[in-house]
């Protein structure tokens, strides 16, 4: 299977001097096409950060990302992302088929071509009807499903999610996560998912990359042997499934005892810090598009 | 749906329509009520009773040619330029401060230099300027279309830098993930995002607008308004000094109504607005 993505010695630092804060220290990993990958870490361990990195939006301080061969510098063509905050992510004053068709409107298609992806897209994800409503009128789950299909709308080679699922109720969550998993086989994309869940990451992916505390670097990079055709019941239920998710749950809260108190102050701090950051960034936002 | 229930759905739908206009208008019809009473009691030539405004109104408005749509010269000689100028100001207004407010909102360090200039300014009371218009431009539509450009601008730039600067940062960053083109960017995500904000201060700009013709035409206009408002103070005709009055009052209200309608339909798909309506 060829590569997709190659991610090698990617790290990424917030600020400078006494304050700066490495949020991913020297990962390297490829994902090949074609294939579900999940990447997994606790909260704040920068885990968005890199997914940011993967999809162009923040250059990383160090190391190369390369998308099917060519160099990752800004947002690259055929790269979708779906957010995790999907009500803000949605654009209220387009209607969902509009909103579908949104990646699409600058590109050289006829608008009834266009038109028909979109429609396509939403099948896909199994809202046929719903294109003349807007997003405020639908359920959090529907909503999350627009996203998905404005992303694949774009017929991206490689699509992020960024914990996608984490915004919405459990019983939905499932569902998604079936429409992930569907959706990927039947249209044979790569898709990679940074999730805190660590159920969800192994039910869902082929393969379950496991990242340590800020700085993250990469703890394990676990295959999932579970049959293609997974089902929320069985599957979870399945010897295979507990013990992999037992394995990743112990890979995440590591020995207990080296887990200083000092380690997870420091860590927090990072974090604040973090989101500090990111917050006086939003109020340059517009400055540092492309 | 039986022909029953829907004509009783209308009915009901029409009753309630028309108990919203009793209970909007009901204040104002009684305070008109109470005027007239008062005024003919106290007969004082400045403040004439309400009949005899409209009396005065109808004869000075409404008794031209049949050809004319029965406005007479009166309207076609002072209203008419002076709503002209008045939406012209307003329009122009609105282009320069939203597309001023668009340049100045995107670029973060341009407000840094240019916020202080603005603020100065938008404090200045417009009306006060209106001299320093009248030496640019001698009396005259020039001098007043400059006046107020000048004082309706403010609302609309800064309102729509605040706007374009408050975009959602998910959203900046959705439209970036998607490599949106610069002008699809600014058209259909920023735009639409500053929106709300921009119809504000829009509004706000709309009664500067009138206000600041009236002003100006006040100050020094051939025609007009604000100068037939002028000549009948001065010739002590009051009932017709009055008629003015009320006319601007119910411009007011006329554009204001237009306004909101205009304003609802175009940001219809805010959901808060929906769930009001």
């Amino acid at each position: 299977m060829p590569t997709m993505l190659e991610v090698s010695g990617v790290s990424h630092r917030y600020g400078s001097g006494a304050k700066a804060h490495t949020a991913v220290h020297d990962l390297s990993f490829t994902v090949e096409a074609g294939q579900l990958a999940s990447i997994v870490g606790p909260s704040g361990c920068g885990k968005s950060t890199l997914l940011r990195c993967i999809a162009g939006l923040t250059p990383p301080t160090d190391g190369t990302i390369s998308l099917h061969g060519d160099r990752v510098a800004g947002v690259p063509d055929d790269l979708a992302v779906v957010f995790q905050d999907y009500s803000r992510s949605l654009f209220p004053w387009l209607s969902v088929q509009k909103n579908v068709e949104f990646p699409l409107r600058w590109r050289p298609i006829p608008r009834a071509e266009r038109r028909a992806r979109a429609a396509e897209a939403l099948e896909h994800v199994g809202l046929s009807g719903v294109g003349g409503k807007f997003p405020w009128q639908l359920s959090g789950g529907m909503q999350q499903r627009v996203s998905i299909a404005r992303a694949l709308a774009s017929r991206p080679a490689l699509l992020l999610m960024d914990e996608p699922f984490a915004s919405v109720d459990a019983q939905t969550r499932f569902e998604l996560e079936d429409l992930t998993r569907r959706v990927q086989r039947e249209q044979g994309s790569t898709v990679l998912v940074v999730t805190h869940d660590i159920d969800e990451s192994v039910y869902l992916s082929d393969r379950v990359l496991v990242l340590s505390k800020s700085p993250a670097s990469i703890v394990a990079d676990l295959r999932v042997e579970l049959p293609a055709e997974r089902d929320q019941i069985t599957t979870r239920e399945s010897a295979e499934f507990v013990t992999l998710r037992g394995e990743v749950a112990r890979l995440l809260h590591g020995d207990g005892a080296a887990t200083s108190a000092a380690a997870t102050a420091a860590s927090d701090a990072a974090e604040w810090d973090l989101a500090e950051q990111s917050k006086s960034m939003d109020a340059t936002g517009s400055k540092t598009r492309r | 749906m039986t022909a029953a229930t829907l004509s009783g759905r209308v009915g009901r739908r029409a009753a309630r329509g028309a108990t919203a206009v009793v209970r909007s208008w009901l204040l104002f019809a009684i305070l008109v009520v109470i005027w007239e009473f008062a005024a003919r009691a106290g007969g004082s030539k400045f403040f004439p009773p309400p009949t005899e405004i409209a009396v005065r109104a109808a004869h000075l408005w409404f008794t031209g040619p049949a050809s004319s749509l029965f406005l007479t010269d009166a309207v076609f000689d002072n209203v008419f330029p002076s709503l002209g100028r008045m939406l012209g100001g307003w329009v122009l207004a609105a282009v320069v401060g939203i597309v001023l407010g668009m340049l100045a909102g995107r670029s973060g360090k341009a407000m840094d230099y240019v916020g202080p200039l603005f603020a100065f300014f938008r404090s200045i009371p417009p009306p006060t300027l209106i001299p320093v218009f009248a030496v640019l431009f001698g009396l005259g539509s020039g001098m007043q279309i400059g006046s107020i450009i000048f004082g309706a601008v403010w609302p609309v730039l800064l309102n729509t830098v605040e706007g374009v600067r408050s975009v959602d940062q998910v959203k900046v960053e959705t439209a970036r993930s998607f490599r949106t083109p610069k002008a699809y960017w600014l058209g259909m995500v920023v735009l639409p995002a500053a929106a709300p904000k921009i119809f504000a201060g829009l509004r706000v700009s709309l009664s500067i607008s009138l206000l600041l013709m009236v002003v100006s035409e006040l100050i020094g206009a051939y025609n007009g308004i604000g100068r037939s408002l002028l000549d009948a103070q001065q010739d002590f005709d009051f009932p017709t000094m009055w008629s003015w009055l009320v006319l601007l009052g119910i411009l007011g209200y006329v554009f204001n109504t237009i306004f909101l309608a205009a304003e609802r339909r175009v940001l219809a798909w805010q959901p808060t607005r929906l769930g009001r309506d």
